[in-house]
């Protein structure tokens, strides 16, 4: 007893400090640490939803594949969906606002730290519970383990007669729980935005980063809660045997397609906005001139918070909804192409007559800015109702979204990783490997994405586990898991380039872009109080100023 | 012209921006509005549309003095306020004193209202769908004022040990924001279920 008293300080002062650091970034209100620990949290379900992904591919490569039982088919495939959409999308882009709003608008911090940590764990938590699923829901019924109902689960899929067990249980927790962190957070959002400015950044003067981060946290109020009210819905009819979605009592199905949607369509725009703003920052600095349009990008992204409110049974069309329901939605999700298309050309604009300079996350913006064209020309063309009765819930719609948010999202995603990653970690990445993953990545992209669109309009329904030979969709099946293993190859190679260049990568120093935002007026990586002392700005390129005293920005705006 | 060096010094201008708390508060009001919105839908697509009974006009009946407590809860919220601005603690107590009664004599007509419909009229949430959409609706809203209730509490216990100051005045704010919110949604409640429903 004594001599361990004794031996205690010097013996463990190794393990104790890594004690430390655990306990230091496990009870952290740090908006910085809080921003790598979403984003740490992201790339591992990436990595496993990747997987899930890559399963799914590898059982239809070819005809009667037997890869994997339909049963184990059909949870792969709700997993992925989930996963993805609220295990990695999600808390990536609020990793990164979380790490770069006060950054950019010269705050010290979020406007309430413990909510911020408090929305984290919430969002961690739901994660686990999704996938403990796989050990959990088993239960006593041997009714299989994780949720089987799809991403959008629909009833009566998901009552009791259909979904005995306790996997749908699971993804309802799951979704109301990290739907709490994400209300959490965007509240957050809002409040940092709108009070915690520094002095001098006028609503007008913000970096469009925040602009669309706060329209984002906006969508996020308005559209997770109403998913939040429908899971409590389906909770009470699971747990409590109410008849919310229970036909036989008079319930509606229907009624749950559109609560999930309501939430659905918004949520789409909650991940894109991100992904323009990380554009919106990329592409100006990578083509050395200021943003083209500024006030026009504000507006457009304003519309599109509107507009994605009311565009929601577009994915309903084939319900048979009726002429006059249609038609509404037919108008309204063609009427968000406009302001989607102002933004493009403002991008163009943007980059037009520019000094490019080819950088890895400049890459990335650019095949964003083709491939989400093609994507949203795909959503023009199902926006039409007839089209839509013809593809709806084949793999043309499989491809669109795909293209929507691998092409347009992820795209800009792996661009912010590289953009910032000099200023989160204070190394350099290896620009040689970023530019082999961007290449491989593109490759596999279009050879997946690209050839996906066929099968769908040869008739090939989604969820389907296999499928017969010779109905002209064996060709394209196998070319389109060719390229997950390119995907796959410039995951590696990303993940490699990560980890490398955290440990021997080159000192970045503070402002290695030459770029125009506060948060590279700061250290690399900054310190827990973000800046000496609080700056003050007078125009949108605070950094421009300094550094070109004789030709300030604030003249001209 | 000035030399523009960073940071720039202050300039004469004042800068202000809106309290966070506030701005909190309307956000979380904000989303609390959409939930109840989509409960409040189903309340309305499914009036009628219970197969079998007990129906709402069997067995519903307006609470009217219960309605007049919540409603003037918000009056007696907004004097407290108003009272620990100017720094009358004693007065504020009282008032807050008597929100949390009103409230809390809402919360028992709530209660009453359910021990008769369970076990006179036999009416569940799962009897029928208006027994599904009256619990789940009129509990939401039970739920809202419990945890006011919870809030307001510990305000009150703050109170009684005399560590309530002026200084608390706008977070005292942001919370009768929140009340006054559940009895605006209790007035929508109240006016499709009591009214438009029956």
């Amino acid at each position: 007893m004594s001599t361990e008293s004794i031996a205690w300080p010097s013996a463990s002062a190794e393990s104790r400090s890594f004690v430390d650091t655990l306990h230091e970034w496990v009870t952290t209100v740090d908006h910085k640490r809080l921003g790598i620990l979403y984003i740490i949290y992201a790339l591992v379900f990436l990595l496993i939803g990747g997987i899930e992904a890559a399963i799914i591919r590898i059982q239809l490569i070819r005809p009667h594949n037997n890869f994997v039982s339909p049963q184990v088919f059909n949870r792969l495939f709700t997993m992925h969906g989930t996963t993805m959409i609220f295990f990695v999308v999600m808390p990536v882009l609020f990793g990164f606002a979380n790490y770069l709003i006060p950054l950019m608008i010269g705050a010290r911090d979020m406007a309430f730290p413990r909510l911020n940590a408090f929305s984290f764990w919430m969002t961690a938590f739901g994660g686990l519970l999704l996938y403990f699923s796989l050990v959990g829901a088993n239960g006593l019924y041997g009714a299989g383990n994780a949720p089987d109902v799809g991403w959008f689960a629909y009833a009566p899929l998901t009552s009791r007669t259909f979904s005995v067990g306790h996997s749908t249980d699971f993804w309802t927790l799951a979704l109301l729980v990290s739907g709490f962190g994400s209300i959490g957070t965007a509240i957050n959002i809002v409040a940092t935005i709108l009070c915690m400015r520094c002095q001098g950044m006028t609503l007008a003067k913000m970096p469009l980063f925040a602009w669309l981060n706060l329209v984002m946290a906006g969508l996020v109020i308005l559209a997770v809660s109403p998913l939040t009210a429908a899971q409590i819905m389906l909770l009470v009819d699971r747990y409590l045997g109410g008849h919310f979605f229970d036909t036989q009592a008079g319930g509606s199905a229907v009624f749950w397609m559109h609560f999930f949607w309501i939430f659905g369509h918004p949520e789409v725009y909650v991940l894109v906005l991100p992904a323009f703003a990380f554009a919106s920052e990329i592409i100006p600095v990578f083509s050395r001139k200021p943003i083209f349009g500024y006030p026009v990008m504000v507006g457009a992204t304003v519309a599109i918070g509107f507009i994605s409110m009311s565009v929601w049974a577009h994915h309903m069309f084939t319900v048979g909804m009726g002429a006059n329901v249609n038609t509404f939605f037919v108008i309204s999700t063609m009427a968000i192409a406009v302001p989607t298309g102002i933004k493009i050309f403002n991008w163009l604009a943007t980059i037009w007559g520019g000094k490019i300079e080819f950088k890895t996350p400049m890459l990335f913006c650019i095949a964003f800015l083709f491939q989400f064209l093609i994507a949203g020309l795909t959503g023009v063309m199902m926006s039409a109702a007839p089209f839509d009765w013809q593809l709806g819930s084949s793999y043309f719609v499989v491809a669109h979204f795909h293209y929507v948010i691998v092409g347009g999202i992820l795209f800009t995603l792996f661009g912010a990783f590289y953009y910032w990653f000099p200023k989160m970690s204070g190394r350099m990445y290896s620009e040689t490997l970023g530019k082999l993953h961007f290449w491989l990545f593109l490759i596999g992209f279009h050879l997946t994405f690209d050839f996906m669109h066929i099968p769908g309009l040869l008739g090939m329904p989604r969820r389907i586990y296999t499928y017969e030979p010779g109905r002209g969709w064996d060709t394209w099946n196998f070319i389109v898991t060719i390229g997950v293993f390119f995907q796959a190859a410039a995951i590696v190679v990303f993940l490699g380039n990560l980890i490398w260049s955290y440990f021997r990568g080159k000192a970045a120093g503070n402002d290695p872009w030459d770029a125009w935002t506060l948060e590279w007026s700061t250290n690399s990586p900054p310190p827990a109080y973000n800046f000496y002392t609080i700056p003050s700005v007078q125009s949108r390129r605070p950094l421009w100023d300094l550094k070109h005293p004789d030709d300030p920005d604030w003249k001209y705006e | 012209m000035s030399t523009t060096s960073f940071p720039l010094a202050p300039t004469e201008l004042e800068w202000k921006l809106p309290p966070r708390g506030r701005i909190a508060m309307f956000a979380l009001i904000a989303a609390e509005a959409a939930i109840f919105t989509i409960f409040v839908v189903a309340y309305l697509f499914y009036i009628g549309k219970s197969l079998s009974g007990p129906m709402p006009s069997e067995v519903l009946s307006p609470p009217f003095l219960y309605t007049v407590c919540l409603l003037s809860s918000s009056l007696t919220i907004h004097f407290a306020a108003r009272s620990l601005r100017v720094g009358n603690v004693r007065s504020f107590g009282a008032w807050w004193l008597s929100t949390i009664s009103l409230g809390a004599i809402f919360l028992y007509g709530t209660a009453s209202e359910w021990h008769r419909l369970i076990y006179k009229d036999g009416l569940t949430i799962t009897t029928n769908l208006f027994g599904t959409t009256y619990y789940s609706l009129v509990g939401l809203h039970g739920f809202h004022v419990v945890v006011g209730l919870l809030a307001m509490t510990t305000v009150m216990v703050f109170t009684i040990v005399g560590a309530m100051k002026q200084e608390h005045a706008e977070r005292i704010d942001v919370l009768s924001l929140y009340w006054h919110f559940v009895d605006g949604v209790w007035i929508v409640v109240f006016t499709i279920v009591y009214v438009i429903g029956r």
